[in-house]
């Protein structure tokens, strides 16, 4: 399928340059000359790609200046699009106009690159924070990573709102229950929700900065801690993009039980999520029984695999720990008294009145905005798009469409039922195909040397995480070290989909939207 | 309502026994505070979480304490939503350059008498992020600390564990 890359070459022809050194094959990627880098977004939008990811890496170690980014995805195909900027004359062409998630893309790159995306109207620093000198700018090269930074003064400025009864509501940092920490900001007219604007990035950590310091086997365990409710799917995309670039070929059983994994941490998540969304429409038994299943879940986990989040069990090359005839049997058991209590538990929510009365038509994605807003996983899904990688970008066993039939739930009403019933299908789904996998697994090996990426080359994955698509591109140096590690969490797209969700809601129904979401803080502030 | 009674019923208490933990697996280093309050903790904590920059694998393990399962309330143990009705502070994390202010502030408003448990790799020694330019290391650098839970993440046992060795 090269339907952008066609659309590309049509545009641009020669000018367009590619040159081969992205992996894996099927992933295009083309150079473009810099005041043509907004053209290449038009033109992608015609061809209805929606914005993946867009970045920048400092290639001064390379020889070059600095490189921003843009990757695309109609579809199972994937273009990168980039442009090379002079160091010395840091800006590039906006993308804001075509694709919405630019605006918080691009203001990364301004805060954490110091390059300008010319024509984007919010100059306001994003991750980084006010009290931060303004050329304090964490990914280049010249940036010490262990240096101390002085907190200046500042001022951020906010959406405000005017008018009689208006009133101005902050929420956190420390938010009131056991959560990760962001600010909420919103704009109220008694209880409705006139507007709400996020600002996050209080759990930065300088990730991206510090996988440039870690070797190539480390960077897995870094990659399992960006985000730790999604462990095994950030490290198998960090493995899979750098296999990508040695050529490694894993085996196929350790293909077989990474896809094990990722379907046991998507239940698990989706068991606690479903609960929680319920708790906070004040039904608590169902947060209790679910949160009882999970846990057993979790021990399974820890008892055959060694952790209860399966941390650290993928890494490049393969998987650390295998299943025998007696843990299939204890999965499998385990499948079936879940299946049973689950069910009983889906009847019992889809017939509770007063919880649909909180659940339905409130924090409603309209399918359109969705779309403009380019979300990714289950808040695509329940809003009307059809992305799942696992069909579109699926590696071993999920490639064999035919036997899996894997079965993508997708609603149009964008409300938190919605959201919530994704989930329920999804669960449904990960247990039949977790069934599927534990009969079919080929015998092989488990992990075979992952060898070292050469210099100056990069590598890409897109991986279904529970959130949704997890994309990671690696770039090697000149001696074939990290020389960047881009991350991008689902929740880098979904966050801007909840200030849309609330719009028109009550405050005391901010939770529930909240929760209906559930998007990454750790994961997107990196 | 017939349904949501029969499952009640159906599964009945689930509520373990608190397994001990090895002595060296938590560490108690602050100065111990005088036994009538300790043993006014003991009866009922309050709690204030604080994720303090981490990666939400300790939150995860904070929120199974409060499942059937491990059942923290049956120790008199429960979390609240603001800082000034809290006895301890249970704090995540290697203190993220962003959140040092809020962390600060929260330990402030906290009323003394206060404890502050350390929770995991990260929340005793910065873990796998170390010290940076965005990471300030463990939370002993910016509040003080009285008990360290280790693990990435800790286990519900250890964390629970950890919070009554601290009260007992």
């Amino acid at each position: 399928m090269s339907t952008l890359r066609d659309a590309i070459i049509q545009a641009f022809g020669e000018h367009a340059r590619f040159d081969g050194g992205q992996r894996p094959a099927s992933v295009s990627a083309c150079v473009v000359p810099r005041d043509r880098f907004g053209e290449a977004a038009k033109v992608m939008k015609k061809a209805y790609a929606l914005l993946a990811a867009e970045w920048a890496s400092d290639e001064t170690a390379l020889g070059r200046g600095y490189g921003v980014f843009a990757c695309y995805r109609w579809g199972s195909e994937y273009l990168i699009v980039k442009t090379e900027v002079p160091s010395g004359d840091p800006w590039y062409p906006s993308l804001c106009r075509s694709f919405v998630p630019a605006f918080r893309f691009e203001r990364q790159i301004m805060s954490l690159m110091g390059i300008t995306a010319a024509g984007n109207p919010d100059v306001r620093p994003w991750i980084k924070f006010e009290d931060w000198p303004a050329n304090a700018w964490p990914l280049r090269k010249s940036f010490d990573a262990a240096q101390r930074m002085p907190r200046v003064a500042g001022e951020y400025m906010w959406v405000r709102a005017e008018g009689e009864g208006v009133y101005e509501i902050p929420v956190g940092p420390v938010h009131a229950g056991i959560i990760e920490p962001g600010h909420f900001r919103f704009q109220a007219l008694g209880e409705d929700v006139i507007n709400l604007e996020e600002r996050l990035g209080y759990v930065h950590k300088g990730i991206e900065k510090k996988f440039e310091s870690l070797d190539w086997q480390d960077g897995a365990k870094l990659a399992g801690r960006v985000s730790g409710d999604t462990t095994v799917a950030h490290s198998l995309a960090y493995c899979m993009a750098m296999e990508s670039m040695t050529g490694c070929r894993v085996p196929e059983r350790a293909h077989w039980l990474r896809a094990l994994f990722l379907e046991r941490e998507r239940i698990a998540n989706h068991l606690g999520d479903i609960g929680a969304i319920c708790n906070d429409a004040a039904f608590a038994f169902m947060l209790y029984q679910l949160s009882r299943l999970k846990e057993m879940l979790l021990r399974t986990n820890r008892r055959l695999f060694g952790h209860r989040f399966m941390m650290d069990r993928i890494v490049p090359g393969g998987v650390t720990v295998d299943i025998d005839p007696a843990g299939k049997r204890e999965i499998l058991a385990e499948m079936d008294m879940l299946a049973a209590d689950f069910e009983k538990l889906v009847t019992i929510y889809d017939e509770n009145p007063s919880l649909e009365d909180r659940v339905r038509d409130t924090g409603i994605l309209k399918p359109a905005r969705a779309r403009e807003l380019c979300v990714v996983g289950i808040v695509a899904r329940a809003s009307g798009l059809n992305l799942d990688c696992r069909i579109f970008n699926p590696f071993p066993p999920y490639d064999r469409h035919d036997w899996m039939e894997l079965d993508v739930p997708v609603l149009i009403s964008g409300d938190v039922h919605a959201r919530a019933w994704v989930r329920v299908q999804e669960v449904r789904e990960s247990i039949r195909i977790l069934r599927k996998i534990l009969e079919e697994m080929p015998d092989s090996g488990i992990r075979v040397p992952a060898g070292q990426p050469a210099p100056d080359s990069s590598g890409f994955s897109a991986v279904e995480g529970w959130r949704g698509e997890i994309i990671y591109w690696l770039q090697s140096g000149p001696a074939g070290e990290i020389n960047r590690c881009m991350v991008r969490d689902p929740s880098s797209v979904n966050w801007l989909g909840l200030e849309l969700a609330v719009l028109g809601n009550i405050v005391p129904d901010f939770p529930l939207c909240n929760k209906s979401f559930n998007q990454s803080y750790s994961g997107h502030d990196l | 309502m017939i349904r949501i009674l029969r499952q009640i019923f159906r599964t009945g208490i689930v509520t373990e026994q608190l397994p001990p933990v090895l002595e060296e697996e938590i560490r108690l280093v602050g100065e111990r505070l005088e036994e009538t309050v300790r043993k006014k903790f003991g009866r009922s904590l309050t709690i204030r979480q604080v994720d303090a920059g981490s990666c939400n694998g300790c939150e995860l393990e904070i929120h199974a304490m409060n499942n059937p399962i491990y059942n923290c309330e049956r120790f008199g143990v429960h979390f609240t939503a603001s800082p000034r009705f809290a006895d301890m502070l249970l704090v995540t994390g290697p203190v993220a350059w962003n959140m040092e202010v809020a962390l600060r502030r929260t330990y402030d408003a906290t009323p003394s008498p206060k404890l502050v448990v350390a929770v995991g790799d990260c929340g005793c020694n910065g873990g796998i992020f170390g010290v940076s330019y965005a990471s300030l290391g463990g939370i002993d650098r910016i509040i003080p600390v009285d008990v360290l839970v280790p693990g990435c993440p800790p286990s519900p046992t250890d964390l629970l564990n950890g919070i009554l060795r601290a009260v007992s």
